[in-house]
């Protein structure tokens, strides 16, 4: 069922190829900005390019994520799914999983590039793609657990923002803590430790609080 | 169900004021009394803080902040527990008492965090030279602040109040669960980027008037925010249970 839910989600994405790639355009949009705001300063763009990234990787999630379940909603098909006896938990992980391929796979493919418009040199590069590539499924899964919690309502596209925001400060914390760390010459194990056990726990609770959160959302 | 006149007339039992008509009577007993409680704490914690409490070695007299800063601090944490706690005893349960308790709680909350991240501007300002300083408790405290943020948003943005209820318990658990992590990776955060000189840590002794002081003052947040939780949530009865007998008398008969 997992397997189908996913290939769904990408079938059904693929048909919309320019919505689905609207997160990445956001994403690259909003790293373009900050040198406008910062300053062209290689030094200065050279420090804060971790954080830049990240912000703008768990902004383009959470923009995207608010609609994981409003079309399965809309038409039905999620009660549906919900009803068929199906686990719950494993059309959580299913959506969350989707929404990864979907927006955060890409961006992690992308983040290169825009180390290079930061200037940022190889194995920090590698270190910011690592960091994302665990942390990015972070911020579907805890995304997903928004989705399901806002669904149908009207402003659930900020509300989403507002009340998974602050349960992501620790992946941002570890993820580019990993990153400066490197830089500085220091070891990373430690920050990359965290964020591996936060992946684990994120992808273990997260599923089950959203399918908590769906079954609140539609009984 | 026997009709009876008043709804004290049943024996008590363990779930008596689970009820709303019961609570509603039983608070609006306790509210002045907690009021009265709360105001002589309140003037006497002051007092001894302010005029009694010896002049502190290092800070001098601004330390004096601390006598409201710490019991706001203290009660913007033990409220979010509580919260949490209420609403999802209201969601385990189906008891909808519970969970119009947690909603009366949470704008107490997070005013107490918002008075403890106030004062404790204020306090850096003198002491540390600056207003804010990203420091692991105040850091941390700002996130409690947008978890109490985010619950008010998501009860209010849901019109179907069981649904609201039942979400709002899911986050405030979510928000239980996921207050030491962030702590912790704050704390971790904050001592590797420590760029400050000067780290403000707590007296590691202080004068026993100081001390009584500051717990006068905890007992007074307590008995304040018990106060206006029981008046909140005495308003939130009478707009849920406004198609009951007991509301609609109280309303046409304007009796207490």
């Amino acid at each position: 069922m997992l397997v189908a839910v996913v290939a769904r989600d990408l079938r059904l994405a693929a048909r919309r190829r320019i919505d689905a790639l609207l997160p990445l355009a956001f994403f690259t949009i909003g790293v373009s900005l900050f040198p406008f705001g910062i300053g062209p300063e290689t030094q200065t763009l050279r420090q804060v390019a971790p954080g830049v990234i990240w912000v703008n990787a768990l902004l383009a999630a959470m923009l995207s994520v608010s609609q994981l379940f409003a079309g399965d909603h809309a038409d039905g098909s999620l009660d549906q799914m919900l009803a068929s006896g199906h686990s719950p938990v494993a059309l959580a992980v299913a959506k969350a999983l989707a929404h990864w391929l979907l927006t955060g796979a890409p961006l992690v493919l992308a983040t290169p590039v825009f180390a290079l418009l930061f200037d940022v040199d190889g194995a920090s590069t590698l270190m910011l793609v690592i960091t994302l590539l665990m942390g990015t499924p972070v911020m579907s899964l805890l995304g997903a657990l928004g989705a399901a919690l806002t669904l149908g309502l009207r402003s659930a596209g900020v509300l989403l923002i507002i009340i998974i925001l602050p349960l992501c400060v620790p992946v941002i914390i570890f993820g580019v803590g990993a990153v400066q760390a490197a830089e500085a010459g220091l070891g990373a194990d430690g920050h990359l430790s965290l964020l591996g056990a936060l992946l684990i726990a994120t992808a273990v609770g997260a599923p089950v609080a959203t399918a908590a959160a769906l079954r609140i959302a539609t009984e | 169900m026997t009709t009876r006149t008043s709804p004290q007339a049943a024996p008590l039992r363990l779930f008596s004021f689970a009820a709303p008509s019961r609570f509603y009577a039983l608070s609006g007993l306790l509210v002045p009394w907690l009021w009265a409680g709360a105001v002589v704490m309140t003037v006497l914690g002051l007092y001894m803080g302010f005029f009694v409490a010896p002049t502190d070695a290092t800070q001098g007299e601004v330390y004096r902040i601390i006598f409201i800063h710490v019991p706001a601090a203290w009660m913007s944490m033990l409220l979010y527990l509580v919260m949490a706690f209420w609403a999802v005893i209201g969601w385990a349960f189906n008891a909808r008492l519970a969970s119009m308790v947690a909603r009366a709680i949470a704008p107490t909350g997070a005013m107490f965090t918002f008075l403890a991240l106030w004062t404790g501007a204020l306090w850096g300002r003198p002491t540390w030279g600056t207003y804010w300083e990203w420091d692991a408790r105040m850091t941390s405290e700002l996130i409690l602040l947008f978890l109490y943020l985010g619950y008010i948003a998501l009860v209010n943005a849901i019109d179907d109040v069981r649904r609201a209820d039942n979400a709002g318990a899911l986050l405030a658990l979510v928000g239980t669960v996921n207050v030491p992590i962030i702590y912790f990776s704050v704390k971790w955060w904050n001592t590797l980027h420590q760029g400050a000189s000067v780290s403000l840590t707590a007296a590691p002794k202080m004068a026993s008037t100081m001390l009584t002081a500051m717990l006068i003052m905890t007992v007074a947040c307590w008995l304040y925010a018990f106060a206006v939780v029981f008046m909140r949530t005495r308003g939130i009865i009478l707009e849920r249970e406004r198609d009951t007998d007991w509301v609609r008398a109280l309303a046409s008969g304007g009796a207490r």
